[in-house]
């Protein structure tokens, strides 16, 4: 656990928190390229077996850096990773909601709001849609996907019973 | 939990409700963070403070989601620094990050650890497909609102559309399509507000 590890972690993942955008699978090569080909610290295997791990954990999948971190220096190496890829882009946020908040109620506060509002909802229609392309659950992942839609729609289930639910399904149709 | 049947609000108050206390503000994202398996994190926030706490109204979470989406950073961890701050400025916005990547980060770490363990099932594997297809659901749904919130004129139609086709489609980047589209969107309703005002 040299100095020197931290410090790579740090200059590492820091530039690279202005990089993330979305939902962080725009660096995921990246890291790939940089902890296995250039640094030596995992090997293939290993990378793939951390990814995987981050798409099941919960949370927000660049946790996967605060994994890189833990697995190369220990708990140390997990918070000066951590710590590095949140925060710069942190700030940077920050400094837009405090903006944000100080021009409240502004008449082109409005117009922005108004103009990104069909952004966001096909931002996020399009997601959904690339997620259950990507899903190697096949058509019953679209069933799934598709009932527990209509459901949340018009219910106010918790959505926790629904994803139990969908691994049910899932689950049981593999056994069956 | 369950809050009784919501008090009917006098739509003409100024919405300014009784600070959020900063533990509960802790609470809400960590519950999220950790509840949510295979993705969807946003939806969750949309469900839980929109609809269910009622923190900030839909129009609110909406810009929020889709800025946090264009700038630089996490999504997940912009948009709870953007609730955060909202409710509670700074020191809310502080907690709502740390309340999103804390907890999560030991369970990832810990994860790391029983991975042997759990790799050798390939039930676990089939469990998460499952709940992961339902979690597109909770994204698919917040989808639905966006669109029924925003849909008011054949503009916003038109946007939405836009997006999906060079999204999902054609599998453009997000980002150029962002600063290219929102931009564009952004003009036209500056043009639609200053037309309504024009002619009463």
């Amino acid at each position: 656990m040299s100095d020197n590890v931290l410090l790579r972690l740090a200059t590492y993942f820091a530039p690279l928190s202005f990089l993330t955008i979305g939902g962080g699978q725009s660096i995921i090569a990246d890291m790939h390229r940089e902890t296995v080909n250039v640094y030596g610290w995992f090997s293939d295997q290993q990378f793939l077996e951390i990814f995987a791990l981050s798409r099941m954990a919960p949370g927000p999948g660049t946790l996967i850096v605060t994994m890189i971190g833990w697995k190369v220096a220990g708990w140390l190496g997990a918070i000066v990773a951590s710590l590095a890829i949140f925060v710069p882009s942190s700030l940077l946020v920050y400094g837009l909601a405090k903006l944000w908040g100080h021009y409240r109620g502004a008449p082109w506060q409005k117009a922005i709001e108004m103009g990104l509002a069909p952004i966001a909802a096909g931002m996020v229609l399009a997601t959904s849609f690339t997620l259950l392309e990507a899903s190697n659950g096949g058509i019953l992942a679209w069933i799934v996907a598709g009932a527990a839609t209509l459901v949340l729609t018009v219910t106010k289930l918790n959505p926790l019973l629904l994803l139990v639910a969908g691994a049910a399904i899932f689950a049981g149709v593999q056994l069956a | 939990m369950d809050q009784q049947a919501d008090a009917p609000r006098p739509a003409s108050a100024v919405l300014e409700p009784a600070p959020v206390r900063y533990l509960d503000i802790f609470i809400a994202f960590t519950r999220i963070a950790l509840v949510s398996l295979g993705g969807g994190l946003s939806g969750w926030m949309m469900r839980e403070f929109v609809e269910n706490r009622k923190w900030l109204d839909e129009r609110e979470f909406l810009t929020g989601l889709a800025l946090a989406q264009a700038f630089p950073g996490v999504n997940v961890v912009n948009i709870s620094i953007w609730v955060g701050y909202r409710l509670r400025g700074g020191p809310g916005a502080l907690i709502a990050a740390l309340g999103i990547i804390v907890p999560p980060a030991f369970v990832a770490i810990a994860a790391l650890t029983l991975f042997d363990q759990l790799a050798r099932y390939q039930i676990v594997a089939t469990l998460m497909a499952g709940a992961a297809a339902a979690a597109v659901g909770l994204s698919l749904s917040m989808g639905i609102k966006a669109v029924r919130l925003s849909a008011t004129h054949v503009i916003p139609v038109l946007v939405i559309l836009a997006m999906v086709v060079s999204l999902f489609v054609l599998k453009w980047p997000l980002l150029p399509v962002i600063i290219v589209m929102a931009p564009l969107s952004i003009g036209l309703s500056f043009w639609r507000l200053r037309n309504e005002g024009k002619k009463p």
